[in-house]
């Protein structure tokens, strides 16, 4: 990694590339950034513009939030980027989530680091995993599609958008495991994504999809499918508010998927409060609600010393899961 | 049943929704046109300006398909004129652009380039709006096993590239599959060969390979001739500008065939305009290609991978609209923003929200009208690139490549990476290997292993799943046909030849 500065390099760069894209002014030093660790158009880039277009709409910034991109290592690049070139830039928050956690667990942002090499400033939504089949399935609740995979385990195909040890792996794992399954012994298979996860299952190549919550509306709103469980810790409103939760049918097994941000490591104690108060005072918005509900997220307010410490005991948390399910010695 | 699409261009020809249409087909050109940028950023920069605008939701969506639309027909631009595919989509395109443009017919190439892409486009646009919930069904009847038989389909149909050197077309298919297994493996998330370097986590991003592959390969090659004047290949002068009806009637055939191959594989959710573009040509080059005329500047070989890879984009529409589920990278940022709108699509959408689908569709009709318009006469115009010296054309060439990287990644390595590409693929052609097998096998081979795996893992490790569907087996007697058929009709000329 080179040590000087890309923030300086980039933004005239980016002007040249994008002039006459976006009506923002590409001016140098003191603007606000998000970065998202990913390419355009996925989940980071949705979490930037959540928090870029918020904060614009309640004019809680000076000037509008630049989104980025840094694509590589599912959020590696960008993890290492922070704690090696900008540190200390108290003009830089980056997109995060559950699945940033899981990989810290895993090492897989490299073995030096954890959670504490960053500064985690506090998370303005959050889905939830889902367990899905189609409509036609055979199961009703998650208990007759326990009994099946207790009986037999690779009797059931189960897919979803992750490899095994991502966060989708994770949702059928720890379902599995909560109903005394062994998750090795399941049939999984691995698609690019959700959308292509949810084509297979309406094709009936697999028969169980481990999701999240808000990307089903369509297919709930139709009828095609039917959702067995929702990793959440209560029932969510409006369309899902008939779907019972893991927990009510007496498995024990929660999967938040919580969209948030963090800071360098070096970032002062005053910036990081500023940008802690900027987000807080967002979330208490009545038009960010609507905002966040169009992009598909539910509440969750967890900022400053209380997110930072939810995230870290969550990575603890992962780091014994994935000991448990077979993932890391 | 119709009622959409009247609503639909009652809302596309008020006169804002005609004029973003417009404007969208001329920055999505734009975008299209630079190396390294193509739809799926385009939209992804765009989008947010839709938004802020405060368009309405039918209004943004028209916007966003204006510029879909504009950089399909923007990446074949630095195809044809200066043998660097602008996106994914246009590999092809170079095969027999490129050399058009070295006989001095940039022009007619950029013209018949425009009319293929506009029959490919609207043919799959009829498709769209006539099929489009029954084609959905069939689309997701397509699981791994059947993309696994397509994919060797595909494979199949490069034989009929292999030309005079098959055994170098092969090593560079073999090649284009290695590098496709850097990366995360899809299957079990173990790392592969990517030396402990996060950066190569995620594999080798297509635009890297490419721009590498083909402009900075080009640079290099530029950069030799300049040294060496006896070896400079002088392109002829730019002789007449606009393409001729003969020309546009003689490649009518393959237009529509490659529009029709573009629009079935662009349905189909995971595959796009690069895998339609690659099966419209060797299909093409199998059918007409009697005197071996393709990768020679050969028109038809120009408007079939034209007609195809915009029929696909138009085709890739049809899982996004109907089932929700987007069938390419771009339908999905598409996807993004109907979701900011509140909108989701749906098996719904098109009885709920026939003003939106109609808006989009005829959008669709309105955007490859407008384009075509735009880029016949200015053929000629854009043809002229080619009369700009070398010297200020290269450093150009590498400017926008290297911005455009740096932009997607925000990150040096991609740039070296890119370099690195660059020289191996100058070696490769010093080496006499063509680059087009190399990019299809990456292409098709990551698609291939993906679904292999995929398949096997459904089946648990019984193979019998591979030729278990009736699709499937299609596919593979399809494959056995084009790997066999020309050895047998060959072995039949030549004994009727001995008899007579």
């Amino acid at each position: 990694m080179s040590t000087f500065s890309f923030a300086s390099l980039r933004r005239p760069l980016l002007a040249v590339a994008l002039a006459g894209a976006a009506s923002v002014s590409y001016a140098q030093g003191g603007k606000p950034e998000c970065l998202a660790p990913a390419k355009p158009g996925g989940g980071y880039d949705l979490t930037c513009r959540l928090a870029s277009n918020g904060l614009e709409q309640a004019k809680l910034l000076e000037s509008p939030m630049l989104v980025n991109y840094m694509p590589g290592g599912i959020g590696a690049v960008a993890f290492n980027h922070v704690n090696g070139v900008r540190k200390n830039d108290p003009d830089l928050i980056v997109a995060a989530s559950t699945g940033a956690a899981l990989n810290l667990a895993l090492g897989k942002f490299g073995r030096q680091y954890d959670a504490s090499n960053v500064r985690w400033v506090g998370a303005l939504g959050v889905d939830y995993g889902a367990v899905v089949v189609a409509a036609d399935a055979p199961w009703q609740n998650l208990e007759e599609l326990m009994a099946d995979l207790q009986s037999n385990p690779s009797s059931v195909v189960i897919g979803a958008g992750g490899t095994v040890g991502s966060q989708d792996w994770m949702k059928a794992a720890l379902m599995a495991k909560s109903g005394g399954v062994d998750p090795r012994s399941l049939r999984y298979v691995s698609f690019e994504g959700g959308g292509e996860s949810l084509a297979a299952l309406l094709g009936g190549h697999i028969q169980v999809f481990t999701g999240d919550l808000a990307e089903l509306k369509p297919q709930l709103d139709s009828g095609t499918i039917r959702v067995l469980a929702a990793l959440s810790d209560q029932r969510m409103d409006g369309v899902y508010a008939e779907i019972p939760t893991a927990k009510e049918q007496g498995y024990d097994v929660e999967w938040p998927i919580w969209r948030g941000y963090y800071m360098g490591p070096e970032v002062s104690d005053a910036e990081y409060n500023a940008w802690v108060e900027r987000l807080q005072k967002l979330d208490e918005q009545e038009k960010f609600a609507e905002m966040r509900e169009a992009r598909g997220l539910f509440p969750m307010s967890k900022f400053g010393s209380d997110f930072d410490s939810y995230v870290k005991s969550q990575v603890e948390e992962f780091r014994g899961l994935a000991k448990e399910v077979g993932l890391v010695k | 049943m119709w009622d959409f699409l009247f609503q639909g261009f009652a809302v596309a020809v008020s006169p804002l929704n005609i004029a973003l249409v417009m404007g969208g087909a001329l920055l999505g050109t734009l975008f299209g046109a630079l190396p390294g940028i193509g739809p799926i950023n385009g939209i992804a920069i765009l989008m947010p300006l839709a938004y802020t605008l405060g368009l309405p939701p039918e209004s943004a969506l028209i916007l966003l398909a204006g510029i879909y639309c504009g950089s399909e027909y923007g990446g074949r631009m630095s195809s044809i004129l200066l043998n660097v595919p602008g996106d994914a989509g246009a590999v092809m395109t170079t095969l027999d652009g490129y050399p058009l443009a070295q006989k001095g017919l940039a022009g007619p190439a950029l013209g018949m380039s425009a009319i293929a892409s506009f029959v490919g486009s609207t043919l799959a646009i009829i498709g769209l709006t006539l099929f489009a919930p029954l084609l959905a069904m069939v689309a997701v009847k397509f699981g791994p096993a059947e993309f696994f038989a397509l994919m060797i389909f595909a494979f199949a149909s490069m034989s009929a590239m292999m030309g005079k050197d098959p055994l170098k077309t092969l090593i560079g298919a073999v090649l284009g599959i290695i590098i496709a297994t850097v990366g995360v493996d899809s299957g079990t998330g173990v790392l592969r060969f990517t030396f402990d370097m996060p950066e190569l986590y995620d594999g080798i991003d297509f635009v890297v390979l490419i721009i590498g592959m083909f402009a900075i390969s080009e640079i290099l090659l530029m950069l030799e001739h300049s040294f060496d004047k006896s070896s400079d290949k002088q392109m002829a002068p730019i002789g007449r500008v606009m393409v001729s009806m003969k020309e546009v009637l003689s490649c009518k055939w393959s237009m529509l065939r490659s529009g029709v191959i573009g629009f079935v594989i662009g349905v189909l959710p995971g595959t796009g305009a690069s895998v339609a573009s690659a099966v419209a040509y060797t299909t093409e080059k199998r059918v007409v290609d009697k005197e071996d005329t393709f990768g020679t500047g050969d028109m038809r070989g120009l408007a079939a991978p034209e007609a195809a890879n915009n029929a696909a984009a138009a085709g890739s529409f049809v899982p996004m609209l109907t089932l929700g589920i987007p069938g390419s990278g771009t339908t999905a940022i598409l996807l993004g923003a109907l979701m900011l709108y509140n909108i989701q699509p749906g098996p719904m959408m098109f009885s709920e929200q026939p003003v939106i689908v109609g808006g989009l569709i005829a959008s669709l009709y309105l955007g490859n009208l407008v384009l075509l318009a735009l880029n016949l006469p200015l053929a000629g115009v854009f043809a002229r690139v080619l009369t700009v010296p070398k010297w200020v054309l290269v450093p150009c060439i590498a400017m926008l490549a290297f911005v455009g990287v740096f932009q997607l990644h925000s990150d040096l390595h991609a740039i070296y990476l890119m370099l690195g590409i660059g020289i191996f693929g100058y070696l490769l052609r010093k080496f006499g290997f063509s680059l087009a097998p190399i990019v299809l096998g990456f292409v098709l081979g990551g698609l291939m292993e993906q679904n292999l795996r995929r398949a096997l893992a459904i089946s648990g490790g019984e193979t019998g799943i591979l030729w278990e569907s009736a699709l499937s087996i299609g596919l593979w007697i399809a494959a056995i046909i084009v790997m066999v058929a020309p050895w047998l009709l060959g072995r039949l000329k030549s004994k009727s030849a001995a008899a007579q």
